[in-house]
């Protein structure tokens, strides 16, 4: 077994007993993006010298008895919208080419403080729109299962190089889906936490009232621990939860035995490829086989989620995309005459298309004399789908349902098909609207060997019980035991 | 029709920096004049990923101001953004309120010819500033400034109630009056921190509809407020008489050349897309902290006015000019607790002490003396100890060295001379040396009088009390 095969959590077993440094797992992180990444393209940025300090830094604790924290020396990769002091931040777009930060995301800093060497920057979808890392400015990240298809998006950089063990976990984010989506497609677990529980501050904002980060990683358990670290109250995010941080690792091994799990009808009615279908229902009788109660739900109001999530996000969006104006940071039309035409140049030029449909979908959405016609709407929409979601939960532990309607599709195979693209969304989605916690779990392979992915949905704030339900299927079937099709390390 | 057939409608929105240390989402320094973008940060330059953390001070401040003028203070309230894009706002939105501000349905009370009026005001809500635009005509550069952008602001808007140029003026004054005494805003009109713009329509007199409103933007002198309203009056009158239709428009008010131009039209008029700030959550305003800003609500100018009237027995005109200011009226009833005669006190503050302060261009609070050392002198020019020119002199030295009034009165030799017999021998000596002059007084040339006093004080180097002078000198002549 190759060091970069190992889980987060086997890796801090080893750096524990001294059995390996995390100089040695850095390096290896660092020689299997070399060996894997021109095929994978994962990373828009290594940061191998960064990491090798920090790595060095943590052997140097060790040595003295005072790891900072269970992974510490655990080498992990950041999408490329978390701000990184020093290190050039892009968003997947042209617009912020050349912009380096001058200060960490909190979760950059709780994840440096923690002792974890941060390995470099990961592809995703332009300002994370989109649902295939096909938007991203430089170039589409490739799904380690087959070269030919996506990985998701928006966090496709961040699934990938996990499924491709470049790093041993990662941090994506998730709008509508961005991690939970990826995370199917590639064979991984992840995590969205409950919005407010892991803060955005430094984060790059595409729609700020969804957006969360979250841990991106090849186990539940890895999962868990990873969000130990992030999971923190920060006085600099305003809507960042004032909640104690419980033990998300105490009892990943209960079980599911005794708990009610609801399976929303509506979720199982709208056009989902039958081999993920399949793969879905045998996990449905594999948590009653393990002693769960599968509940019939109802979430009337699913049916409105992808309207009301693409009138509320590119609203947002449209909002918080206006400060790329070339006055500041990133780049500048130079040859521009004038403002307005600094203005429209910098943004042309800076943003992709996919980018540009959003804002001026936003902008339309809150246009004077539509405001009320849509953006307003959705807002009601949305306290319904919450609603919806708060209803079933005092009925039910937690929701299983597909986290895609598919697998892993081709590229360029939507990318002209923003609509069909958007779909892709459908499953994950509500989840953000309602800003409750959810999770996708690997649950098995379609024939042609792509991973499919099962979604928990839980009460806010119990990620704790997500991660106990998703362990509980893990622990049965142990997908992640399985490797995508690359070559072994040093092959 | 000329103007007089025509009655105004004003409505004003005032942008009041408040007077706290930092910015309303950051912790920067909110100081004046500082180098170009020193006073920023990734907050308030709006950087990626960067979120608004509200500044509970702001809050505070706009609760204060919100029950000083009356209002109802919501106990939710909303944020809100305003987005459009301009070089000096970093963020491409402003973060303000909007359809649900933090207060409501205020009042301000004015004086007018007419009597007191009432005017209403409609809302008061928290905003950002944005920076500032510096353009270098010469390197045809425009530089930007955020040292501004974040610092707190409240803006605060009257109802249309307002039915003149001198109106508008008052109210503007009345309500800087009110902010100052809060000290939430400095009042200073010159460095921006108290500006206005004017909504102003005319329509026929006994009309009840009104009529097409221009919006006069950024007036930053109560003189321009009244100048520009004027002309804005008589402007739209005359475009009315003349067959034309007053457009919807936003005006500069132009001061060199004395008139208002249009700025933007309402077709030009910026959409601000307008929706609930998402990195905020809903302001939550407990009734502890609106009670807490009661209890520190200090006595406001018009209630302290009329109080000093009727507590102290002052004439309006005395009130309103030890009142204008908080710290003078409170030094003033210092010196009252001190001292008792007001009126006689008014006239000292009146005449002196406004006067030096005024030369000096200082501030009451840097006086160097205290209200027992003013009561003291006071009290010396009454029992007779100085005469009351030489009091003025005392106090100027107060002023300046902030000496007690005994010791100035001893080192200069002050004094008065109250001495019967002193001043007696001086008389007699007088009279002795002018036997001329006394036999013109005696034939019944009074006017000579006036010239023995003189020289009874001259000989005293002035420090004869002139009542016994004067008691004295008729004795001796024998009236
Ligand atoms: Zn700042």
């Amino acid at each position: 077994m190759q060091l970069t095969d190992l889980t987060m959590l086997e890796l801090a077993r080893k750096l524990a007993s001294g059995e390996v440094s995390s100089v040695e797992a850095t390096r290896a992180s660092l020689e299997r993006i070399a060996q894997v990444d021109p095929q994978v393209r994962a990373f828009l940025r290594v940061d191998a010298e960064g990491a090798l300090a920090a790595a060095e830094a943590s052997d140097q604790r060790r040595k003295a008895g005072a790891p900072a924290s269970a992974l510490d020396g655990v080498p992990v990769g950041l999408k490329d919208l978390f701000l990184t002091e020093g290190v050039e931040t892009t968003a997947g777009s042209r617009v912020l080419e050349g912009f380096v930060p001058p200060f960490d995301a909190t979760v950059v800093r709780l994840l440096k403080e923690a002792g974890l060497p941060l390995v470099g920057k990961l592809n995703l979808d332009e300002f994370a729109m989109g649902s295939s890392n096909e938007s991203s400015a430089y170039f589409p990240t490739r799904n380690p299962w087959d070269l030919t298809r996506t990985p998701g998006g928006s966090s496709g950089g961040s699934a990938a190089a996990v499924a491709a063990r470049e790093v041993f976990g990662a941090l994506g984010t998730d709008t509508g889906g961005s991690i939970r989506q990826p995370a199917a497609f590639t064979n991984t677990v992840g995590l969205k936490p409950t919005y407010g529980r892991v803060s955005r501050y430094g984060v790059i904002a595409y729609a700020s009232s969804l957006d969360q980060p979250g841990p991106m990683t090849r186990t539940v358990a890895d999962a868990a621990a990873l969000l130990q670290v992030l999971a923190r109250h920060d006085p600099l995010d305003s809507t960042s939860a004032s909640v104690e941080t419980p033990d998300y690792s105490a009892a990943l091994e209960e079980g599911v035995k005794g708990l009610r799990l609801g399976v929303p009808r509506e979720y199982f009615a709208q056009g989902m490829d039958e081999e993920v279908e399949a793969s879905i229902r045998a996990a449905l009788r594999e948590y009653e086989r393990m002693g769960a109660t599968l509940v019939d739900v109802s979430l009337p109001h699913t049916q409105y989620a992808l309207a009301t999530y693409y009138l509320i996000a590119p609203a947002e969006a449209s909002s918080n995309l206006a400060r790329y104006d070339g006055i500041r940071y990133g780049q500048r039309a130079k040859d521009a005459r004038g403002l307005k035409e600094l203005y429209s140049l910098t943004r042309e030029r800076g943003f992709g298309p996919e980018v540009k449909r959003r804002i001026m979908l936003g902008t339309y959405a809150l246009s004077a004399g539509y405001y009320d016609a849509y953006y307003l709407r959705a807002q009601k929409v949305r306290t319904l789908i919450r609603e919806d979601f708060l209803r079933v939960f005092r009925d039910v532990d937690a929701l299983l349902t597909p986290a895609s309607p598919v697998a892993a599709f081709k590229l360029g195979e939507k990318v002209d098909d923003p609509l069909s693209m958007y779909l892709m969304d459908v499953y994950t989605l509500p989840c953000n609207l309602a800003g409750v916690p959810g999770l996708s779990v690997p649950c098995g392979f379609t024939k042609a060997g792509l991973p499919v992915g099962l979604q928990l949905l839980g009460r806010p704030f119990e990620e704790a019980l997500l991660l106990r339900i998703a362990r509980a299927f893990e622990r049965e079937h142990e997908h992640f035991r399985r490797f995508a099709p690359l070559p072994a390390q040093g092959a | 029709m000329p103007v007089s057939d025509f009655q105004p409608v004003i409505g004003l929105e005032v942008h009041a920096q408040l007077l706290t240390q930092s910015k309303i989402f950051c912790g920067c320094s909110t100081a004046f004049g500082a180098e170009p973008n020193l006073h920023t940060c990734p907050v308030c330059l709006g950087m990626p990923g960067v979120l608004p953390v509200l500044n509970q001070r702001v809050v505070e401040f706009a609760v204060l101001a919100g029950l000083a003028l009356g209002c109802e203070v919501r106990s939710r309230s909303v944020w809100s953004r305003k987005n459009y894009f301009y070089p000096d706002l970093p963020k491409g939105y402003q973060i303000t309120q909007y359809d649900q501000p933090i207060c409501e349905h205020g009042r301000l009370i004015i004086d007018t010819p007419g009597g007191e009026k009432v005017i209403r005001v409609r809302r008061i809500h928290m905003e950002e500033d944005a920076g500032k635009n510096v353009h270098d005509a010469s390197g045809g550069q425009s530089l930007v400034d955020l040292n501004r952008a974040g610092v707190p602001l409240l803006e605060i808007v009257s109802d249309p109630d307002l039915r003149d140029a001198d109106e508008a003026v008052e109210y503007l004054k009345a309500l800087r009056d009110v902010l100052v005494y809060l000290g939430v805003n400095d009042g200073n009109l010159e460095e921006g921190s108290f500006r206005c713009d004017a909504n102003v329509s005319v329509m026929p007199k006994g009309s009840t509809t009104f009529g097409q409103r221009c919006e006069l933007k950024n007036l930053n002198s109560f003189r321009f407020v009244k100048q520009a309203i004027e002309y804005e009056i008589a402007r739209q009158v005359d475009v009315i008489e003349s067959g034309g239709k007053v457009l919807q428009e936003t005006r500069l008010w132009d001061t060199n050349k004395g008139v208002t131009r249009s700025m933007r039209s309402k077709e030009e008029a910026h959409d601000y897309r307008y929706f609930p700030e998402p990195d905020l959550p809903p302001l939550q305003v407990s009734t502890a902290t609106i009670e807490a800003m009661g209890h520190r609500m200090p006595e406001l100018p018009r209630p302290k006015l009329q109080r000093f009237v009727s507590q102290y027995g002052l004439p309006v005109y005395d009130a309103r000019i030890l009142t204008a200011e908080r710290p003078l009226a409170d030094f003033f009833e210092a010196c009252a607790a001190k001292y008792p005669d007001a009126k006689k006190l008014s006239n000292w503050f009146l005449g002196e002490l406004l006067r030096l302060l005024k030369e000096e261009a200082m501030p009451v609070s840097a006086l160097r003396f205290t209200p027992e050392r003013l009561a003291e002198l006071l009290a010396a020019v009454d029992g007779g100890t100085l005469s009351n020119n030489a009091g003025k002199a005392v106090l100027e030295e107060m002023f300046r060295t902030g000496k007690a009034p005994a010791d100035i009165i001893a080192e200069k030799g002050l004094a008065q001379v109250s001495d019967t017999g002193a001043i007696e021998a001086v008389v007699d000596d007088i009279l002795a040396k002018n036997a001329g002059e006394v036999e013109k007084y005696r034939a019944g040339k009074k006017q000579v009088f006036g010239f023995f006093v003189g020289q009874v004080m001259r000989a005293m180097k002035g420090k004869g009390n002139p009542t016994l002078v004067n008691e004295l000198l008729k004795k001796k002549l024998g009236d």
